[in-house]
């Protein structure tokens, strides 16, 4: 996997989390207050123009310059959560040229790892975490990666969230699936979407 | 949904625009999202920034000017800033004197200007953070995110403007913000949804006949749904919470805000009962504001927010200030 393999990645997410903004915005209204769609949206847009422009020559600078976009343009919760998800996993990847599935594991490891201490949240909270970790955990095979996100993020309907916005409706946020794990599993499925074609 | 807009993408930007051709004393940067009062940074001041969603007018922008806040930076609507809207907003008001960021307790919010105070400080910035968070709705546990911020910020950041005024240093400014933030608290109630631009409609459904008991002010659903009550008994209902747990044993400043879509006749009948209700309970109301200052867009409701007020903070309540949502005193 090299930089244009990273770079069809987001630019395939950026896709699909345009075609589906709509319906994390509804997820969002349930329990949230009706943005993370949009907010998803207009980072991921900001993401695929700046990696067009700049066009970063490895993985590593790559997720760097998505993370520090999307800190730039989401705001939220999201912002500093998904951008320290990519910039803490580019961080990881260093200057190599290109990447092993177990070094891509190994990063996104370490940038989930970084998005729980940023949030304080653990798996099981209601949050992206509950994609993410399961996600990660399925790593190097990216389409078990893919499954494992979307069962993740089905499996938040269930819970009480603990954390973010949701939180704030105790028993009420049950019975609904949690946003941010949503437009984890698209991030994942788009992963695996991208190596297909390769 | 009939709204006053021409795209949801774009509401933000065109209210700032109309924002400063209307207020000619406010710096408004519609490209970077910052509205600056026109004579910062004060010498020897204290720089006072805040900011937040969008859709809680007047609350941050229009109490930026003399006597309240140096800087706000508006997000998106119900969305918190970027830390390069906050980074850039501490270097235009900072005089050397230090920047207190005035922060509501929201995951979004308090992970951006986190950010934001980090990023400042490599910028030799010296930041000092309150945090509001004083909707007793919330259970305050492990389980949740934490009290929501809501009412108590205009407290916090009039009083705190104040003392940034009178030319008191960092330290203090500080140590007075987080007393009037530790000494409020609030509590809403929702009779309507508001409606998102981006959703293009109503947040969450209420029926005819019911209301939601301890809301926030982004539109998501309170702690409770209950048949419709008079206003003299969610007066009863929300003063009775907030005395349980402040248990005032002086005199308070009172807020009755509006949280965008009830009309004033309403908010000063139902502060007449606010007032009624802590008379019965024998607490002493030092000052009263009633009105529309931090809203939730169209959503129809209140909110009451009491503050253990001190003669120190009633003097500082006092004192003049100079915005588009607040001014008295000059």
């Amino acid at each position: 996997m090299d930089a244009g393999f990273f770079r069809r990645w987001l630019t395939t997410a950026a896709r699909a989390v345009e075609r589906d903004a709509d319906r994390l915005t509804a997820l969002d209204s349930a329990i949230g207050d009706a943005d993370h769609g949009s907010n998803m949206r207009r980072g991921m847009a900001a993401v695929a123009a700046a990696l067009d422009a700049e066009e970063p020559a490895t993985p590593g600078a790559v997720l760097l310059l998505a993370g520090r976009t999307l800190v730039s343009t989401v705001g939220g919760a999201s912002g500093p959560l998904y951008g320290t998800l990519l910039r803490r996993a580019g961080k990881a990847l260093g200057d190599a040229e290109r990447v092993e599935g177990e070094e891509l594991r190994e990063a996104l490891a370490a940038g989930a790892d970084a998005v729980a201490r940023l949030g304080g949240a653990a798996q099981g909270d209601k949050t992206m975490l509950d994609a993410l970790l399961p996600a990660v955990a399925a790593l190097p095979d990216l389409a078990a990666a893919a499954g494992a996100a979307e069962r993740g993020a089905e499996a938040t309907v269930a819970l009480r969230a603990r954390r973010g916005r949701a939180s704030y409706l105790g028993e009420r946020s049950e019975g609904h699936m949690d946003p941010g794990s949503a437009s984890t599993a698209l991030l994942f499925l788009a992963l695996a979407e991208v190596a297909d074609d390769a | 949904m009939r709204m006053l807009i021409n795209a949801a993408e774009r509401v933000v930007a065109d209210a700032l625009r109309g924002m400063a051709q209307a207020h000619p004393e406010l710096v408004v940067d519609v490209e970077h999202r910052v509205i600056v009062r026109a004579d910062a940074p004060v010498a020897g001041k204290v720089g006072l920034v805040s900011g937040g969603g969008s859709g809680h007018e007047p609350l941050h922008g229009g109490f930026v000017g003399p006597g309240m806040l140096d800087a706000a930076c508006p997000g998106e609507v119900f969305t918190s800033p970027v830390p390069d809207q906050m980074v850039r907003a501490a270097a235009a008001v900072d005089s050397g004197a230090g920047v207190l960021f005035v922060v509501k307790n929201y995951t979004g919010d308090v992970l951006n200007f986190d950010m934001a105070a980090e990023l400042a400080e490599d910028e030799g910035i010296r930041v000092a953070k309150v945090l509001v968070r004083d909707d007793v709705a919330v259970e305050d546990s492990t389980h949740t995110a934490g009290r929501r911020g809501t009412g108590a910020t205009l407290f916090v950041e009039k009083i705190a403007g104040a003392a940034a005024e009178e030319g008191a240093p960092l330290e203090r400014v500080t140590a007075l913000a987080r007393q009037v933030a530790d000494s409020s608290l609030s509590f809403g109630v929702a009779l309507g949804a508001p409606a998102t631009p981006a959703k293009g409609g109503p947040t969450f459904d209420l029926p005819p006949g019911e209301l939601e008991l301890g809301i926030g002010i982004h539109g998501e659903p309170g702690r409770e749904r209950r048949r419709m009550m008079t206003s003299g008994g969610i007066a009863d209902a929300a003063v009775g919470v907030l005395l349980d747990e402040l248990r005032p044993d002086g005199p308070v400043l009172a807020l009755v805000n509006g949280m965008g879509a009830t009309p004033l006749l309403e908010l000063y009948g139902f502060g007449a009962e606010v007032r009624r209700v802590l008379d019965e309970r024998g607490v002493p109301v030092a000052r009263t504001l009633v009105g529309n200052y931090v809203t939730s867009l169209d959503m129809a409701g209140c909110s009451v927010t009491l503050c253990r007020a001190d003669e120190e903070l009633l003097r500082l309540w006092d004192a003049p200030v100079s915005t588009p949502g607040l001014r008295w005193g000059r």
